[in-house]
């Protein structure tokens, strides 16, 4: 999620190395940049995930939150 | 799939809880507290001016009008707390169009239709919790607490003015479903108190939410743990 409304940083299959590899680049270097992953576990519930799942079929990028 | 704990953080715990550590962690028994402390400070702000005006008038009925001054700061007082507590649904200032759209479409894969047609009545979210009802705007969120009666109102927000409304939203969504209690506990309390105060202060279009919310904590039963 951006400043765009959200951007797509990488889509995979789990049958393709190569685009799993390019995900999982991807989405180290928007971890090191300070997101945090989510991938939705059911009605009303996420979960963060550090390494990417590549079984999921969205992962989100989320900013930190903050009290205001 | 791999749940991560940054260090010295039990799974499932919102990382961001990390930047507020001295805080106890809000659960129910905690909030029950908190909201008594807010009632007690409420009668403790408004009593000595119903007194006042009270005694005023029973020394010396001339003195009605200095009276209703003290009167009317013990109607004010709690008023302006209300005011702060509905303040953080305040919407920001919209982005352009074009992200707020894209942004739009993601809230609306992350809830369901009757969510998606009450935030596009009224501009925010409504998500069952294990804590009562909550209500998630831009910046901020109110929990409606089993009963329906009593609002807690959380300043929470993204730090980044840039994103759209719908990305703003999203974002706390996506933690409150991480960690309630988390979520509760990184939040700042503005306010914790009646519902028809809060309701009466909030802007006009965000009301049916707010009833929609009172009736499911009134109607639900517990909640599932999250």
């Amino acid at each position: 999620m951006d400043r765009t409304g959200h951007s797509t940083l990488a889509e995979w299959q789990a049958d393709d190395p190569a685009a799993v590899e390019a995900a999982v680049e991807a989405f180290r270097r928007e971890l090191d940049r300070g997101y945090l992953a989510m991938v939705t576990t059911g009605p009303g519930k996420a979960e963060q995930v550090r390494e990417l799942p590549v079984d999921a079929d969205t992962v989100i990028l989320r900013k930190p939150i903050a009290g205001g | 799939m791999a749940a991560v704990a940054p260090p010295g953080l039990a799974p499932g715990v919102l990382p961001e809880t990390a930047a507020v550590y001295w805080r106890p962690r809000v659960d129910a028994a905690r909030l029950q507290r908190i909201g008594r402390l807010w009632t007690l400070t409420t009668v403790a702000h408004v009593l000595p001016f119903v007194l006042a005006g009270a005694a005023l008038i029973w020394l010396e009925p001339l003195s009605a009008p200095v009276a209703l001054v003290c009167l009317a700061h013990a109607y004010v007082i709690p008023a302006l707390y209300a005011s702060r507590g509905a303040n953080v649904m305040r919407p920001a200032r919209r982005r352009d169009a074009t992200s707020e759209r894209t942004a739009l479409g993601l809230l609306g894969d992350l809830v369901d239709h009757a969510e998606r047609d009450l935030h596009a009545q009224t501009g925010v979210v409504l998500e069952r919790g294990a804590l009562g009802t909550w209500l998630v705007g831009e910046s901020g969120a109110l929990l409606v607490r089993s009963g329906g009666r009593r609002v807690d109102c959380w300043c929470v927000g993204v730090p980044d003015p840039e994103l759209p409304s719908a990305d703003r939203i999203a974002h706390l969504l996506l933690a409150l479903r991480t960690d309630e209690q988390g979520f509760a506990t990184v939040a700042n309390l503005a306010f914790s108190g009646s519902r028809r105060r809060v309701r009466a202060r909030l802007r006009p279009e965000m009301r049916p939410a707010l009833d929609a919310a009172s009736s499911r904590a009134r109607t639900a039963g517990p909640a599932p743990s999250m």
